[in-house]
């Protein structure tokens, strides 16, 4: 049992190398119940690593892993983990696609079973759900694949607190607000202080670091496998993680873009819907779209999109359309792949003279754009999957870049990419956009619209405001997202409530 | 060194049917003595090269991803056989028109399939299931009235040896290089293979992905139509149920010789191991005089053993 000089983990020393890359050289971290501690640091700075091996699911190679005041000695594996209390919501999601909510929520309780398992478990997920996220909105019944991004990310959260049998003792959030609006995101945030009080301890992952300040108790900065600071969050600023992170963030002022230049029309609406604002795209414009995140953003991308193609009859599209998804696993990358050929796969057609592709200009161009983006890794002709997933963000957009389309959509491409790749990506974004590419830019992250020139906020499938750049204030942003003042303003609960999303 | 070598196998999934046919090969002249044991080997690449045929069609579409696949492979084959046989009527005047309308059939064929997997939106293994019926249906009905005999000059290509070695097996040898440079180096290609790994990723990065499937969906019934007219024209005529085989060998060589079942990775050169592998294996429990029952037994547990060793522990499928 855990005392209260005792923390429920006390992780020292833990080492994991995988092949020649030392991922954890020698990490120690603490967790005492009841409290938050955050863990922040790049992408591939182990944080991910580290988890697993508090998880069970990856074995340490050295170190010592005390859980509960006992020391886990050699076979502490994801069923030991369990059987503790420690529970996780990670990054890649993990229901399965084709079950209930309720289904899903059997299979991670084998004591489930027997007759009425069904009631059992739509109780809890249901009871958890209500708790977490209130006026969720989410039918118990339909299947995973059906719920847009966002429910899913619910659904996995609120299920990792459900208890049968065991009780939850650490629940490990990976990211767990970056697919969550903003409303959702601060009813999670919320509950955290509930699960702590009940003693639960909760580990804290994410790249949005006002909500680390914000909420968490202690925090822990991770760079290169080892642990480069940490302390109290209230001891913390912002800065004060970048710097530790490794990352210099550059002055504010520097994202001053100058004034678009307003090139040919790329992009309109072929007959407005009635009381819609009309959505048009230039040539050499940012254009974001903003709002909580399943309000009809993607439903307008995958519109603009299939119109390109000839598959769409209500927009206007002039020039070539390429995409970047921020769903990499399920619509990014293809995995069997090198970094070359994901690369240049969008720009098959005019590196092929009679159908056969000039391997010599396919390899020049990947080459370009490894060197361009900076994509970090050893060679073009290494698998996709060796890349960290900040980087195989960076080959999608090197590929939507390469493949020399007139206009870039944006479905969220940044999200869960660690703030120094951002940074460099938003850079490569504005050059390309001076070079007279079009974007429409969907992100759920509001800092990132300051990057754009207009932003058009959406709230239920359709446009509630315009905002130029130089008028973007959270406060406008918040308005129009909720639609204030609007008709159909009443389903402020954060569910998401565009159908034609997903 | 390990390390190279495992990567150098990985690379390379056809070395493993490749290993297998030739340990066959060996345990069949240790046990003839060494007699005939290179006619045995002309012998199994004759058969080899009709599987090799339907397996380069089978392969595009397996590869093409997840629920692709073509089962009307033997119908195609009987059904294009008869018609081709059937106006060729033992006569050399009748060889062009036999091989346009048996290739028409193939392509139609593939239409079809393509119909009901892309606008009727039947999964494949029921659609192409359900076409492989008809065309079967069509071909008792044709075959009531038909015992026409190949062209001679037909039959004389499918004989023909080369230095000892069946021509068509060079010729088609030579169509599976064509198809692993397209695989690499095509549009088309890549685009299967892309499809293969994740269909909407494809759809997203601007690949025309109903297009490439229709593709691989008539490559795979002109292939079998010509598959089913030469092997027709060797066996001096066609046959109701000369397709048979065909269904299950034509995924055993594919799979066997390397091609990913999930899709989006390919390996043409795996499929003449392959071929060979399971022709030889019949040879050899035939010279061994092993009985029909255990031959499908021992069949079963060469297929099994030869993926078990070529995906390793660790693989995912």
């Amino acid at each position: 049992m855990a005392t209260d000089n005792a923390p429920f983990v006390r992780l020292a020393g833990i080492r994991k190398s995988f092949g020649a890359v030392q991922a954890l050289a020698g990490v120690d971290l603490s967790i005492p119940a009841g409290r938050m501690v955050s863990v922040v640091g790049h992408n591939g700075a182990g944080k991910s690593t580290l988890m697993q091996v508090l998880a069970g699911t990856l074995a340490a190679d050295g170190g010592e892993i005390r859980i509960g005041g006992v020391e886990r000695r050699a076979g502490y594996d994801v069923h030991a983990a369990q059987a503790l209390g420690i529970r996780c919501v990670f990054q890649e999601l993990s229901l399965c696609p084709n079950l209930s909510v309720v289904e899903n929520t059997r299979v991670v309780h084998p004591g489930l079973g027997g007759f009425g398992w069904r009631r059992r478990c739509r109780a809890l997920i249901v009871e958890a759900l209500e708790a977490i996220f209130p006026g969720h909105g989410i039918d118990p019944d339909r299947t995973a694949g059906e719920l847009a991004i966002g429910q899913r990310q619910m659904v996995e959260t609120a299920r990792a607190f459900t208890e049968a049998g065991t009780k939850v003792r650490l629940v490990i959030l990976d990211e767990p607000t970056a697919s969550l609006d903003a409303d959702a995101a601060s009813h999670l945030l919320r509950f955290t202080g509930a699960a702590r009080a009940k003693g639960i301890a909760l580990v804290f992952i994410s790249h949005r670091l006002p909500e680390i300040l914000g909420h968490a108790d202690e925090v822990v900065v991770m760079r290169d496998g080892e642990v480069a600071g940490g302390g109290a969050a209230r001891d913390f600023t912002e800065e004060r993680l970048v710097e530790l992170m490794g990352v210099v963030r550059e002055a504010a002022s520097e994202g001053g873009r100058a004034e678009a230049s307003v090139g040919a029309l790329r992009v309109e609406e072929a007959g407005t819907a009635g009381g819609r604002l009309p959505l048009r795209l230039h040539a050499g414009e940012i254009v974001g779209l903003g709002g909580l995140a399943g309000h009809g953003q993607r439903a307008v991308l995958q519109a603009v999109f299939a119109a390109a193609h000839g598959r769409e009859g209500h927009w206007r599209v002039r020039g070539s359309v390429a995409y970047v998804s921020g769903d990499r696993q399920s619509e990014g990358i293809f995995p069997l792949w090198s970094v070359g050929l994901n690369t240049t796969v969008s720009r098959l057609r005019a590196l092929a003279h009679a159908g056969i592709i000039s391997l010599w200009s396919e390899r020049t161009l990947a080459e370009e754009w490894r060197r361009r983006l900076e994509i970090r890794t050893p060679g073009i002709d290494r698998p996709i999957s060796s890349l960290s997933g900040g980087n195989q963000q960076k080959v999608l957009l090197a590929r939507a870049l390469a493949s020399a389309a007139d206009t870039i959509l944006f479905d969220d491409p940044l999200r869960g990419v660690d703030v120094g790749t951002k940074r460099e990506l938003y850079r490569h974004v504005a050059e390309a956009a001076r070079a007279g590419k079009a974007f429409l830019w969907h992100t759920t992250e509001n800092i990132e619209l300051e990057n754009c020139d207009r932003i058009y906020v959406f709230h239920r499938g359709t446009i509630t405001d315009e905002i130029p750049r130089a008028e973007l204030s959270e406060e406008r942003l918040i308005r129009a997202s909720f639609a204030t003042g609007m008709s159909g303003a009443t389903g402020m609960s954060g569910a998401p409530g565009m159908s034609g999303a997903r | 060194m390990r390390e190279r070598i495992a990567t150098a196998l990985e690379s390379r999934p056809w070395i493993w049917s490749f290993a297998a046919a030739l340990l066959v090969w060996i345990a069949i002249a240790a046990s003839v003595a060494g007699h005939g044991a290179m006619a045995t080997i002309a012998v199994a690449l004759q058969f080899a090269t009709f599987f090799a045929i339907v397996g380069i069609g089978q392969m595009l579409v397996i590869a093409a991803g997840p629920g692709n696949i073509d089962l009307s492979i033997p119908g195609v084959m009987t059904i294009a056989g008869y018609l081709a046989m059937g106006l060729m009527a033992g006569a050399n005047s009748g060889l062009v028109p036999g091989l346009l309308v048996g290739l028409g059939v193939g392509f139609a064929a593939g239409v079809f399939n393509i119909v009901l997997i892309d606008a009727l939106r039947i999964p494949p293994m029921i659609g192409t299931l359900a076409s492989g019926f008809v065309f079967q249906s069509m071909a008792i009905a044709y075959s009531r009235h038909s015992h026409a005999k190949p062209a001679p000059l037909l039959v004389d290509f499918v004989s023909a040896r080369l230095l000892g070695i069946p021509l068509i097996a060079l010729v088609f040898m030579a169509l599976t290089v064509l198809a692993a440079f397209l695989l690499r180096r095509s549009l088309f290609g890549r685009s299967v293979l892309a499809i293969g790994q994740n269909r909407e990723a494809a759809r997203l990065a601007g690949l025309a992905v109903r297009p490439t499937l229709a593709l691989v969906y008539l490559a795979s019934g002109i292939l079998a139509a010509l598959a089913g007219i030469l092997l027709s024209a060797y066996s001096g005529g066609a046959a109701l149920n000369m397709g048979e085989d065909y269904l299950l060998m034509s995924i055993a060589v594919v799979v066997l010789g390397g091609t990913s079942i999930a899709g989006g990775q390919a390996s043409p050169a795996g499929l003449w191991g392959a071929a060979i592998l399971l022709d030889l294996v019949v040879t050899m429990l035939n010279v061994l005089g092993v009985g029909a029952g255990l031959r499908f037994v021992v069949t079963g547990i060469i297929i099994i053993g030869v993926l078990a060793l070529a995906r390793g522990p660790e693989a995912r499928y």
